[in-house]
């Protein structure tokens, strides 16, 4: 197996379709199939071991995907976002390389050891005017990826995918040649991203031609989907939020091409998602819940799940427009308790899942698997009787106040609904009395305001008052990555006053 | 009869069938296509084989899996020979169609 076969079988049936388009420049399927094969060739005559790339999305991050697969070489897309210090320790770890990076670093980046470094437009321009008979190893064990975690916590941790994960992934979720002629897909999520090689994987395998936006800005998001007659698209939370921010007064969104968007990455706020299905009635949405170490997507809320609780009286029902929907029918899903007891319909505990897209491993650290094959996400949720998964934060999360364990999530959903509330962030912070008490920081609405009683007391109309935040603290904003992670970690640094 | 594992490709000796393996049997197997016996890549077709004819020509992108369903297979290039196991035909595995999610 080899995600270069899936490139293959693109490139056999429609040679001459759009593959990847950056801006003008633009490479057809039998040309990306050529350019990933001659820039094969290039890695192979190097002694590197890992084809990394430190730059934003261009033609050179599909062509070095494929070419990495085609050379039997893991593909290793770095955060550009890092610091020079970050990156050269990231370096570090996956020498000898390859390593495909903006004009301006490659003088700085070469003097590293064990790099051999291109500018990313000589790669580029390389692996276009190259010819290669291109044959590729079919180990299904070999790496196909190597993606650095966000690192929300401590130092980033290298995971594997391997070619067997994300053909898996692909051929369990995409149908081949799916996509119709003028069908595209805006991908403005980073390389470096889990979502982001997904994606390429997807488009190409279903024949749908890749729009790269390599910074995400909204007015330029909407300018690409008019202009291009985007017809799907997948964006983090942050970015609708933006999006409909750039569309405010607007009473439609005036994007008739655009047929589906499907969203991941982070925690969607019930009122964007609301908000975002009026400003595009006729736009299908799909909300994508998975993690690195599962090749992406292992659960989906579809469009007819969107609307059919958008329009439901049933509060049971309303509420699964906040889940992540139900797992993709190729793996199994569960929520275990602390001892590993599988729990029932509505209980919160930890997901674990099991599939052949699932590696669940980490460089240096081996397999999380466990004997039967199930990975611990350290993500905690709960399935509800019609089998939506509701994602409940991180494991790791959880307060612990006098002994009663309580989810963040439950606690920032109830402090949401209430008028004045845009954004909240509830945390443990140290307490001598009860081991560890609620606090929460606070994004007000524009022009709205509460105080923080009035704000306890609404907490304490809903919930158990053990889960009333002893502390608010009201802020501008919250801090997320790039990908709408919410740093949580910070957020605890700040309440318990060590920021 | 061959013992197959996961991430071979075979091809037809009588069409230009290809296929790779998703998944294989414990046991050894005799995967035909168009009546013949496929055979490895970089191996010679069975030499005097004719396309028998019948059955469902692969579809490119298509699974086809055995009765038991231990053996998958992936049609990778399309012929006109149909795929068969041991005599039996090979059925098309029902598509789970799902929204693009990324």
């Amino acid at each position: 197996m080899n995600v270069m076969m899936l490139l293959e079988m693109a490139a056999t049936t429609f040679e001459d379709r759009v593959a990847i388009k950056n801006g003008k420049e633009t490479l057809t399927y039998g040309e990306l199939f050529a350019a990933a094969g001659a820039a094969a060739e290039k890695i192979k005559a190097s002694d590197a071991r890992r084809l990394a790339v430190l730059d934003v999305s261009t033609l050179a991050i599909p062509i070095g995907l494929f070419a990495a697969g085609c050379a039997g070489v893991p593909f290793v897309p770095l955060n550009y976002r890092l610091t020079k210090e970050e990156v050269e320790k990231l370096i570090a770890r996956i020498t000898p390389a390859y390593l495909i990076t903006d004009a301006a670093r490659t003088d700085e980046l070469a003097k590293l050891d064990g790099t051999q470094v291109i500018a990313t437009g000589d790669f580029v321009k390389a692996a276009r005017e190259g010819k290669a008979e291109t044959s590729w190893p079919m180990d299904p064990e070999d790496v196909a990826v190597l993606l650095f975690t966000s690192g929300t916590t401590g130092a980033p941790k290298a995971a594997v995918l391997r070619q067997k994960h994300l053909v898996s992934y692909i051929l369990g979720s995409v149908e081949f040649a799916g996509a119709g002629e003028d069908d595209s897909t805006l991908v403005c999520v980073p390389p470096y991203h889990v979502a982001g090689m997904a994606a390429i994987l997807s488009s190409v395998y279903a024949g749908r031609r890749i729009i790269q936006l390599a910074n995400f800005k909204a007015d330029e998001w909407i300018r690409l989907v008019r202009e291009e007659k985007v017809t799907n698209a997948f964006v983090v939370p942050t970015m609708l939020t933006r999006v409909i921010e750039a569309l405010e007064g607007e009473d439609s969104a005036n994007m008739p091409s655009l047929r589906a968007i499907s969203y991941g990455g982070g925690k969607m706020p019930l009122s964007v998602i609301t908000k975002a299905m009026k400003l595009f009635p006729e736009t299908d949405f799909t909300n994508a819940y998975g993690l690195t170490e599962t090749s992406s997507t292992i659960a989906v809320l579809g469009p007819d799940d969107h609307r059919e609780a958008a329009s439901s009286d049933d509060p049971k029902i309303q509420r699964r427009l906040v889940s992540v929907g139900r797992p993709l029918p190729t793996l199994e899903l569960e929520i275990r308790d602390d001892e590993g007891k599988v729990l029932g319909a509505g209980q919160r505990g930890e997901i674990y899942v099991r599939g052949e897209q699932v590696s669940g491993e980490y460089e240096g650290k081996g397999s999380l698997l466990d004997k039967e094959g199930w990975f611990p996400t350290r993500d905690a949720g709960s399935i509800d009787e019609g089998g939506y998964l509701f994602i409940e934060g991180r494991a790791d999360d959880v307060i612990v106040r006098g002994g009663e364990n309580m989810s963040p999530g439950e606690i920032e959903d109830v402090m949401l609904e209430h008028e004045a509330v845009a954004d909240a962030a509830v945390v443990g912070i140290p307490d001598e009395q009860w081991g560890e008490a609620v606090a929460a920081a606070v994004v007000l609405k524009e022009g709205q305001s509460v105080s923080v009683e009035a704000l306890q007391a609404f907490v304490k109309e809903h919930l158990r008052s053990s889960r009333v935040p002893q502390v608010i603290k009201f802020n501008k904003e919250l801090p997320y990555n790039e990908t709408g992670k919410l740093l949580r970690r910070v957020v605890k640094a700040e309440l318990s006053g060590k920021a | 009869m061959a013992q197959l594992k996961a991430g071979t490709r075979l091809k037809s000796s009588v069409c230009a069938t290809e296929v790779m393996v998703i998944a294989a049997p414990d046991n050894e197997v005799a995967v035909t296509c168009g009546g013949a016996a496929m055979v490895g890549m970089k191996d010679d077709p069975i030499s005097g084989a004719t396309l028998e004819a019948g059955g469902e020509p692969p579809k490119m992108g298509k699974r086809y899996v055995n009765e038991e369903g231990s053996l998958e297979l992936l049609c990778t290039k399309p012929g006109e020979g149909s795929l068969a196991v041991g005599g039996t035909a090979m059925a098309i595995k029902g598509a789970k169609p799902l929204p693009a999610s990324d």
